[in-house]
Parts: C-alpha cells; structure tokens; sequence
C-alpha cells in the first residue's frame, strides 16, 4: 500500500511502478451487492434462503473476477476467481456436516431417555418399551476387547520399528504394509474374522469376539502409526542419559521412553478407539443380531449400536400414529445420537489428553 | 544411531535376559502385523476360492463367477468415481483455504471441523444419505431427466426415491473429503517458504505462486491423497448398502434405480440369507475387492515413498 503514494512525491513524471489494484474493500462490497441482487427474486418470486445463499454466491463469484479484469487484467482476475472458488470449496463442505449434526440432534433428541438407554430390545409382550441398552453393552464389549487385543501389538510393534529395526529391511516392509493395511475395507476385516471363525467352529458362528478380531485388524495400524510417530519425538538425549547410568536397553524403554511419550500413545489410542466405535460392517457379519443384552463376547450372538441403527431402518416398522415417525426409525435416530455422542467425546477426550501430556521435547 | 551401539555393547557379548526378552517380543508383535496381513489373504482366499466355481444357479442370473462379479465391481468403481469426482476439487480447495489462504485463526476452526466430519461413523451417513438428501435430490434428478436427458448419465427414467447411484457417490465423497484434505494440507504447508516467496517477489499473484511453487511440489502427494481416497471409496460398505436401491446391470444411467450394487454393499445386503455355498460367493467377492483395494493403496503408498526419498535427498 505504501508504494503507491510513492509516484505523487513526483507527480510531474507519474511513472507507477505497481499495476492497477482493487480497492481492499472490493471482496466485501461485491458480496454486498451481491446479497441484495439475489434477494430481488427471493422478494418477487417467492424463492427459499437456500436458493438465496446459492444464487448469491455465484454472483459474487462473478463480479467479483469481471470487475477485477477491467481493473487489474486477466491475472488479477484468475487469482480472484481462484479465491472465491477455494472459500467456496470450504463452504459447500460444511453444509453437509452442518446438515447431518442437525437432523442427527433434531430427530434422535426427543427419543433420548432413561428408558431407551437401560432397555433392551427384549420384549415379551408388544406394549413394553424398548431402548439400546443391549447395544450399548455389545459396542462397550466388543470395542474393550479390540482395543486389548491391538493395544499390545501396536505398541510394542512400534516399539520394534523405532528402537530395534530402525531402518532395516524388515521394519520398512513392517512401516509400509502398517500403511497399506490402514486401506483395508473394513468389510474386508469382517469377511476375514468370518472365514477365521466359521472354518473353526462351525458354519453358524457368531460370537463377539469375532467382531473383536475385525476391528482390531482396522486398529492396530492407526496404533502403531501413532505410536511410532510419539516415541520419535523422545529426544535421543533421554535414552542416552539412561544408557549412561547402565539401564539396560529394555528398562530404558519402559521407564523413560514409554512415560514420556505416554500422553500422544493415549490419544493415538483413544483416536483408534473412535474409528472403530462406529464401525458397522464387520460386526453385521460375525458378531450377529440379537434384541437381549448379552454380556460374554465368547458366546452368543451380540448386537453393536452401528448394526442396531443398520437394522432398524432397514426394518423400521409401521408408525403408530399416521404421518408420525416410524418406531425403527426412532430407535435409529436416538442410537446415532448416542454414537455420534460417543464418538465426538472420545475425540475431545484425545484432544485434550494430547494437550495436556504434550510430549515433553527437551527444551 | 551411536545410541544402539552402546546399547548393544554393554552386555560385553551377551545381552542381558530382559533385554533378549523384550527385543524378541517387540519382534514378535512387529512380525504378527506381517501374519495378520497374510491371513486375511489366506482365509479369505480358503473360503473364497469355492466360490469361484459353484454350480451356475449360485450366481442368480448369471452364469459364471465373473460374471457375477463384473456388474458389482462395475457398481464400486462407478461409485467410488462420482466420489472422486465431487471430492477431489473440493478437497483440494480445502486444503488450500487451510494452508495458504485463511489466517490461522480461521484456518485453525476449518480444519478441526473437517476432522469432525471424518470422525461421524458410516451408518450415520448412510442414514443421513437415505433420509435427508436422497429426497433432497429426487427433484433434482426430475429436472435433470427433464433438461438434460440427452446427456446419457441423466437419460431416467429418474428415481423416485432419489436412491441411485449419484445420491450414493455424493455420500461417499462427503466422507472421503478429511482423507484427501488432510494429506493434500500436509504436503501443501510443506511447500518451502523460500519457494513461495521467490514466486511473490517475481511479482506472481497467489494464484500463479500455487502453480509455480506449490503444485509441482505437492503433486505426488496431491496423487496420492486421491489414491487414498480412491481405495476407502471402494470399500466404503454401509453408506452405499444404505442409500443404494439396487437393481439392474451395467449402465452409466447415474439417476434411474437401476444400478448395480457394490461388492461392500452387495455381502452387506445378502450375507444374511445365504447358505453355506452362497456365503462363499460373497466372500469371493470380497477377496476381488481386497485386492483391488490392496492394489490401490500399494500404489499410493509406494508414490509417497518414493517421493519422501526423493525429498530426503
């Protein structure tokens, strides 16, 4: 800005060395402008906000590269076209989200009660009232158990990547696949736990653990991922210190390596745990369905509350009043409330691990 | 790497037991990782293998596996597409906004809310897909039937319902946006800084320093982040098990009802009244698509990998 009052120190030979801009306040005008053109036919023909926001975004992406053309030239007006269309990009992203939070709060509210989360589906006579108690059980359980299973491999395989095979063969096939495997289909993980299970115990199989098994093949790579990201962070000064007082290599991993990454392992962990809470697929094939509360993942079938949403807005039923919501539906509602819940706490509990117990770097 | 050496040494030739110990398990756990793989491979492909030669009444009105299969994969790919399609200029606009666009105050909130979008499960899109923009999109698709029915994506007879194959690629593409934004972000603010302001100083406008410095050096990782986003858009399962009334063959018609399924979507609708012999189809199935997602993801990897190399030189 500054270089432009240099030519009127010598306006007699007013040679500008900048090209031509747009006033700084051209964006904000032009979306002013904008907005009130578009709501001309929103006032005379009747049109929706939507039709409103879109009509008079597309005009301020426009206006704004013309205008720019005649003032700055085609360069000028590419860079604002570019602009506009990135802001654009982030705007039309969110819409679907906002969208989605909204309906999800908006229709599984009102079902929300103690009732439907100490329920089962379970029901003995048609008038009893039924909640997601069951699932609930099923989703806590099957996830504990994945999350036991591909804990200790996660860790200590990251543990094997960064202190013992840094950079030999093995490790980087290890780190490369880890990754590959990230790509999984989570169908994919279920059909496997399925044959696992099926050739072992029989066609009709299914049990909890099963699903178990699934989820933590999806698991264990965003666990070592992050895990091994954390223990590179420990400064090489720590172990070294504690190589110097003759700690063996292996206390030397436990008591300072491990404490001082421990904050970024439990949010990777807890981050992973997020995954696949909402996971459905896998379970749909090998954990089952069932409408009673089932609390041993080594028998029977066991519902999770991804498949019991799955389930219940295939089936909704028929709506009790006319016009009103289907009883499925509800159910289905309510559950992606809890889940949606259950999934967003457990990413805010990582965010705020990971901030408190921020890996302490040295200095 | 001195660190190792000591280590190793102070055991004078003989490493103590809880070291011996502790090394071999971490190994242990490392090569279980390598097993898991293969054993997803193997099982899937000892209850799969069956399923590639039934009887021909297995396959429904097909006579063969293949071409049981074909109409399916058609239906993954045709999906996974539109997802590409819709997603990769939106998440590369998001990606930009993030890195060189907004201050950091802003881009701060953009990006979290991007990662929130990753983190909602599945079925709540599916459930969302079905019941707020299926219906959402069922007059777009009547006008589009209407305007534009000689284009052959959008010949119709238009879905009712708005369940088609569009709906179902819209869907997947809102989840695969946080994949392909946040690597496309990482390699985007990797860009040298010096590059970028040599760019400015030449007196090149934001636009053009993108194209000079940032793309040419984002662009495997650009790549990649597609690729990535490619191999969840395969195998992505309830979302389109959900949105999708399928029905019908190969066909490129993106707003009638009758497009084939995907190979996720088509095990998720069907595992349930299969019979033994039926069952081992669908997990056939299942193997072509762990490989070709296996195939994906290799590839994208190894372009990552490759061009990591490259930099660290």
């Amino acid at each position: 800005m500054s270089v432009t009052t240099a030519p009127t120190r010598s306006a007699s030979r007013s040679v500008s060395f900048t090209a031509a801009k747009l006033p700084r306040f051209a964006p904000a005008l032009v979306a002013a402008v904008s907005i009130a053109a578009a709501a001309l036919p929103v006032l005379f023909l009747g049109w929706g906000l939507v039709a409103w926001a879109i009509v008079a975004g597309l005009l301020h992406l426009v206006a704004l590269p013309l205008w720019a053309r005649v003032v700055e030239g085609s360069r000028g007006a590419t860079d604002r076209l570019v602009t506009g269309l990135v802001w654009a990009a982030c705007v039309i992203a969110i819409v679907p989200l906002a969208s989605l939070l909204w309906t999800v709060v908006d229709r599984g509210l009102p079902r929300i009660s103690t009732t439907f989360l100490t329920y089962s589906m379970y029901r003995t006579d048609l008038d009893q009232e039924v909640g997601i108690y069951h699932a609930l059980i099923g989703t806590l359980l099957i996830t504990l158990f994945a999350a036991i299973i591909s804990v200790p491999i996660g860790i200590m395989a990251a543990i094997y990547l960064i202190e013992y095979g840094k950079g030999n063969r093995l490790a980087r096939w290890i780190t490369f696949l880890v990754d590959v495997m990230t790509g999984i289909p989570s169908i994919v993980a279920g059909l496997f736990a399925f044959a696992l299970f099926i050739l072992i115990f029989g066609p009709s199989t299914r049990v909890g653990i099963g699903g178990s098994v699934a989820l933590s093949l999806l698991m264990i790579p965003i666990v070592v991922r992050s895990t091994e990201e954390m223990l590179r962070l420990v400064p090489d000064e720590l172990r070294e210190a504690s190589y110097a007082l003759g700690v063996p290599k292996w206390r030397t991993i436990v008591k300072v390596v491990l404490p001082t990454a421990l904050g970024g392992i439990v949010t990777g962990v807890t981050l992973a745990i997020a995954r696949v809470v909402g996971e459905t697929a896998p379970l749909l094939l090998i954990a089952g369905l069932t409408t009673r509360t089932n609390f041993n993942v080594f028998a029977d079938r066991m519902t999770t509350l991804p498949v019991l949403i799955f389930t219940q807005n295939a089936n909704p039923g028929i709506a009790e009043t006319p016009g009103g919501m289907r009883p499925g539906l509800e159910i289905a509602w309510g559950g992606a409330l809890v889940l949606i819940v259950i999934v967003m706490v457990l990413n805010l509990v990582a965010r705020i691990i990971g901030r408190v117990f921020a890996p302490k770097t040295g200095h | 790497m001195a660190t190792t050496v000591v280590a190793e040494d102070t055991g004078q030739g003989k490493p103590r037991l809880g070291d011996r110990v502790f090394s071999r398990l971490a190994l242990v756990a490392g090569i279980a990782i390598l097993v898991a793989l293969a054993a997803v491979f193997i099982f899937l492909a000892i209850e799969g293998v069956p399923g590639l030669a039934k009887p021909a009444e297995f396959y429904g009105e097909a006579s063969s596996f293949w071409g049981y299969v074909a109409p399916l994969l058609f239906g993954t790919v045709l999906a996974a597409v539109i997802a590409l399609v819709v997603a990769v200029p939106l998440s590369w606009g998001i990606a930009l906004t993030v890195s060189h666009y907004a201050p950091k105050r802003v881009a701060t909130p953009i990006a979290y809310v991007i990662d929130l979008l990753a983190a909602v499960p599945s079925v709540v899109f599916g459930l969302w897909g079905i019941s707020v923009l299926a219906p959402r999109l069922s007059p777009v698709y009547q006008w589009l039937e209407e305007h534009a029915g000689w284009i052959p994506f959008f010949a119709g007879p238009a879905s009712t319902t708005g369940r088609t194959i569009l709906t179902a690629g819209i869907v997947l593409a809102i989840m695969i946006i946080p994949i392909i934004t946040a690597i496309s972000r990482e390699v985007f603010s990797q860009t040298p800084r010096l590059h970028e302001e040599a760019a400015l100083a030449l007196g090149a406008t934001r636009w053009e320093m993108l194209r000079l410095a940032v793309f040419p050096y984002a662009r495997s990782g650009m790549v990649s982040a597609v690729m990535l986003g490619l191999g969840r858009a395969l195998g992505e399962t309830m979302a389109v098990a959900m949105v999708l009334s399928a029905g019908g063959g190969i066909s490129f018609n993106l707003i009638s009802s009758t497009n084939p399924a995907s190979i996720a979507s088509n095990i998720a609708s069907n595992y349930k009244e299969g019979t033994p012999g039926k069952i081992q189809v669908l997990i056939a199935t299942g193997l072509v698509l762990f490989l070709v997602t296996f195939l994906v993801n290799f590839a994208a990897r190894w372009v990552v990998q490759r061009s990591e190399r490259r930099l660290a030189r």
